[in-house]
């Protein structure tokens, strides 16, 4: 199934899934086969409590694991339209972070000018043509709603910005490629309310161009942000659906006690 | 609530334990001072020595059977063209290992087995490297008693140096750098060649420098294969009026380094050599404090635009 109809306006698309997803750091089974749709244009939001293993679900998407030793994913996760299985042995992880890129938990700019740091990903791609640098920049920079903020300092070093001014750098970093879908992994945990507020913004407003799927440990976020969620407990999807279902009328009991407080 | 006497009693408590902070500070400084003093004393009595014999002359004169007339002429040269073969050979061999040591090899018990040969390699005799150099470079290699095979030498001798050094230095550069790098779908050695190595600069800077000040001051090793003590010509120059300019000869050259000429020195028996010597400790010395601190400028410089 490479696309699913809904009764809505839009038709809603799944851009991925993953199928019976289970992940082992050596012998320990984070994550135990999970089945999630990602739909196209929308964003998935994935709450739990911690160590559930929502960032290793995640991290999943662009191999990440595949930086560090005694790691291993059973299952698959397919990316659409073309039908790619991210995590077969023979898809080379390179290309699948060039599809799929990721926005990290602390803001992590290279120590490089903010026009480097959103370049970098063009340049790695061998994208060295100046007026093709500056305009995919700008681009991103006003996409991550930074340009009218750094417009006159490009060449200044990234870390001269303030901590939520460096996330929304990394947003830009991660959309001057144009990616298919991007990941959050806890993108507003080391900021304070106001820098969280215009990334929830950016959030809501980035879904018109790309599919997304955030992690989060505040599930006011999520409901905020969020079309469709999933309650992850230990390894396990334990309920996913529309986000309004989800915090006005979970199905499930664990679901419930989690939303209201009781747990977690 | 707490009674006057319980204060009373708790305060006798605290001046009680703090007696031995106030001891220990005594014998630090203590412990201090004897390592203090024994320096600033030997560096006084050379510089009281050696002061009155450094002018220019001291620098452009060949050794010479005549104390007045001896210099350091060759030795100085000699030192600086053998460091220029250590770095040369030391900098890029101890780059890559460290390198492939941190970002492409496989841990499993190959490695373990390199990782713990480097750091006992830090620990061999110098005089070890001599015997070694003296059977490969010298014989084998058939590079001769030559600036070559003393460059060479010293490299080996320092590498372990600028191999942990690096090693450190990579590890000091934090995940999320690394994973950012990877994430917007860059190689190894992209990540390698345009995060890791820059960002290693300030250690990997100090590692050489402080492996070079160390090999700068090596004499058992220079001496194995066979420097000579009394050189009075300097090595080919490097550069030539002549197509190709640019010429190899030096490295086949006899030489002699800083240390040779003082050992040289101290082991004559008239007083006005040894005044030779110690002005040429000092002068080592001082090239050897100056490259230290230079280590410590440039990890400040390097260190100021890398904030984590």
């Amino acid at each position: 199934m490479s696309a699913m109809a809904k009764t809505e306006a839009a038709p809603l698309y799944t851009k991925a899934e993953s199928k019976n997803l289970s992940f082992h750091y050596g012998d320990f089974k984070a994550l135990k086969n999970i089945t999630l749709p990602i739909y196209e244009h929308k964003v998935t939001a994935l709450i739990g409590p911690s160590g559930c293993g929502k960032s290793t679900f995640l991290r999943c998407f662009n191999r990440m694991h595949d930086l560090y030793p005694g790691t291993r994913y059973d299952g698959e996760i397919r990316l659409y339209p073309d039908d790619l299985d991210v995590l077969s042995k023979t898809v080379d992880p390179i290309e699948v972070r060039m599809r799929i890129s990721m926005v990290f938990q602390k803001p992590n700019p290279f120590p490089k000018s903010i026009f480097e740091n959103v370049a970098y990903g063009l340049r790695v791609r061998g994208e060295n043509r100046r007026v093709v640098l500056d305009e995919k920049v700008e681009e991103a920079l006003r996409g991550a709603a930074l340009w009218d903020e750094v417009k006159d300092r490009l060449k200044e070093l990234a870390f001269t910005l303030s901590g939520g001014q460096q996330q929304r750098l990394c947003i830009a970093r991660a959309l001057a490629t144009d990616p298919e879908i991007l990941l959050f992994d806890e993108p507003t945990s080391a900021l304070d309310p106001i820098a969280t507020g215009s990334i929830e913004e950016l959030v809501s407003e980035l879904k018109k161009k790309v599919s997304i799927l955030i992690v989060t440990h505040n599930m006011q976020q999520a409901a905020r942000v969020s079309d469709y969620t999933a309650y992850m407990y230990i390894g396990e999807v334990v309920e996913f659906g529309d986000t309004k279902q989800i915090f006005l009328r979970p199905k499930n009991k664990q679901t419930e006690d989690y939303i209201t407080g009781r747990f977690g | 609530m707490a009674s006057p006497e319980k204060i009373i009693a708790l305060r006798a408590l605290i001046a009680k334990h703090k007696r031995f902070d106030a001891l220990f500070a005594a014998l630090g400084i203590l412990a201090l001072s004897i390592g203090v003093f024994t320096l600033a004393a030997l560096l006084l009595n050379m510089a009281i020595d050696g002061i009155p014999r450094l002018n220019a002359d001291f620098f452009t004169s060949f050794p010479s059977r005549k104390a007045e007339n001896a210099g350091i002429l060759s030795a100085w040269v000699g030192s600086m063209l053998v460091m220029l073969v250590t770095a040369l050979a030391a900098i890029p061999l101890g780059i890559a290992s460290a390198v492939y040591l941190e970002e492409y090899a496989r841990r499993n018990w190959l490695t373990a087995i390199i990782e713990i040969n480097i750091s006992n390699l830090a620990g061999v005799p110098s005089i070890v490297y001599g015997l070694l150099a003296l059977g490969v470079f010298v014989y084998a290699l058939g590079f001769g008693q030559s600036i070559l095979s003393a460059g060479l030498t010293l490299a080996l001798l320092i590498l372990p140096v600028i191999i942990v050094a690096t090693r450190e230095a990579i590890r000091s550069i934090p995940v999320g750098i690394r994973e950012a790098a990877y994430g917007v779908g860059a190689t190894k050695w992209q990540v390698t060649s345009e995060h890791i190595v820059p960002y290693s600069m300030p250690g990997i800077l100090t590692g050489v420098i402080i492996g070079l000040a160390r090999a700068i001051g090596e004499t058992a090793p220079i001496i194995t294969i066979g420097a000579l003590t009394f050189i009075a010509f300097l090595p080919p120059s490097p550069v030539g009026s002549e197509f190709p300019f640019l010429s190899a000869e030096w490295l086949k050259s006899a030489f002699t380094v800083m240390p040779i000429q003082m050992f040289n020195w101290t082991s004559r028996p008239e007083e006005a050599f040894q005044k030779n010597a110690a002005a040429a400790g000092l002068v080592l010395v001082v090239m050897t404090l100056s490259m230290n601190a230079a280590a410590i400028w440039l990890r400040y410089r390097l260190r100021k635009n890398l904030k984590w």
